[in-house]
């Protein structure tokens, strides 16, 4: 049951968003104009393109994140069965946390958490 | 199993129609709630006390110029507003609106799904949340949106991580990872605010970090970046982007009230001697009411506090609250490792 109410959940959703915006093109009057499609760049000329290479630091953060992010969805299943497994599964979590942490430290010291 | 499914319809059609119309009235509340704060009148023109604003402005979205730039990636352009308000809608399907209602002999909740994953849903829907913006900031070709874009999702993922640690310790005190469950362990005021206080502030504070709303607004920083991610954008598509804004934040105010604040349980419930369908629709308005709360909070901070500078928002995240999440998860096992051996 639970699946198929998400399903009809997702038709609705896709409905609702692709409605609004099939009614909006349908009623609003458009015009052409070379000047109006230029980027708006607060009334200067804009130059080059703007899909450029972005810092560096934005691709860092989301290696880091990815990894953490992983281990985190480990956890989990822990989580969930902590109150029956007990005290051995408590330890190794609390292992599995110390060398993810000490992941981050290193990220840490290593300056990849510094935002330039 | 008819009768259950057109029930189910009604219910996911009644959601939908109260996320839309609260979102809608946040729009409103916001601007009357900084209004006040700023002591000045706010809209008072469109019906009494400019309470027809809201429609006003969505009537005019539709109506506006259907805009797109002439070096746009046009494809990308026209979806990635509608990829925002789909997954904003899709976020509600979980949340635990109220205990179960008995008609004509069928009992049936009041939620759409009560998946086992539960929270992870929350967790997947949101991740994808982030294609919206970023498609959107990126397909527009221009600067501005770029910038706004790739902070965006670069805060979003990094709070991601505290707030899935957060969430983590309330599921360890739980032992499941439905909303429901979590929503009935806090039954008789036993508010996982007052076990988990430190979990609760992580999530708040993560959760107006993923809703990019202040002070963590730096995708749409306007004295920055123009409009962030929504520059180029007009018409219904802005309108979408806006509207999904505060769809998110409604939602967040849901589950924190569900995580943290009981849900749709209150104190000395069970004491008041009402039926079973009457007890579920108190405990509606009532997480209603809580809902209400959180989102006049929402307004209430980013009317209070400053917006961080990027550098300052990555630090916060990355070398403060995930340490405390991390540290909190630790305590947390550590405590219940203590119960059970005394």
């Amino acid at each position: 049951m639970g699946s198929s109410a998400l399903i009809m959940l997702l038709v609705c959703g896709i409905g609702f968003a692709g409605a609004g915006i099939v009614i909006s093109f349908i009623l609003a009057k458009t015009s052409k104009n070379a000047l109006k499609g230029e980027p708006y760049e607060c009334g200067i000329e804009t130059t080059g393109t703007s899909w450029i290479q972005f810092n560096v630091g934005y691709y860092l953060f989301a290696l880091i994140f990815l990894i953490f992010d992983v281990e985190l969805v480990f956890m989990y299943p822990w989580a969930v069965a902590a109150k029956q497994i007990g005290i051995v599964a408590l330890i190794e979590i609390i292992f599995f946390m110390f060398v993810l942490f000490l992941g981050l430290l290193y990220a840490w010291k290593k300056g990849a958490l510094e935002w330039k | 199993m008819s009768t259950l499914i057109i029930i189910k319809i009604i219910i996911i059609l009644v959601i939908f129609a109260i996320t839309l119309f609260i979102a809608m009235y946040s729009t409103y509340a916001e601007r009357k709630i900084a209004a006040v704060m700023q002591d000045r009148i706010g809209p008072n023109r469109a019906g009494p006390w400019g309470i027809l604003q809201p429609l006003a402005d969505g009537g005019k979205m539709f109506f506006k110029e259907d805009f797109i730039p002439a070096f746009a990636n046009k494809k990308l352009f026209i979806i990635a507003p509608g990829i925002a308000m789909f997954t904003a809608l899709m976020t509600s399907a979980i949340i635990p609106w109220g205990g179960s209602i008995t008609i004509w002999g069928q009992t049936f909740d009041l939620q759409v799904a009560d998946v086992d994953i539960g929270i992870l849903y929350i967790l997947g829907v949101v991740s994808i949340g982030v294609y919206g913006i970023m498609i959107g900031g990126w397909a527009s070709n221009n600067k501005y949106s770029l910038f706004g874009a790739v902070r965006s999702s670069s805060q979003m993922i990094s709070y991601e991580l505290a707030m899935g640690l957060s969430i983590l310790a309330v599921i360890m005190t739980t032992g499941s990872l439905s909303l429901k469950d979590i929503v009935e362990a806090q039954d008789g005021g036993k508010w996982n605010v007052f076990y988990q206080p430190l979990a609760c502030l992580l999530f708040i504070v993560c959760a107006f970090a993923e809703c990019n709303r202040a002070p963590f607004d730096l995708a749409e920083c306007e004295s920055e970046l123009i409009g962030g991610y929504h520059t180029e954008y007009g018409s219904m598509k802005l309108g979408f982007f806006l509207f999904a804004e505060y769809i998110n934040m409604f939602i967040s105010s849901a589950i924190i009230s569900t995580l943290f604040f009981g849900g749709y349980n209150f104190p000395f419930m069970h004491d008041l001697g009402l039926s079973s369908n009457a007890l579920t629709i108190v405990g509606t308005l009532v997480f209603f009411a809580k809902i209400c709360f959180f989102i006049f909070f929402f307004m209430w901070v980013r009317w209070t506090l400053p917006r961080f500078r990027y550098d300052q928002l990555m630090h916060l995240g990355w070398k403060t609250l995930i340490p405390l999440a991390v540290f909190n998860l630790m305590l947390t096992g550590g405590i219940m490792l203590l119960r059970d051996l005394f």
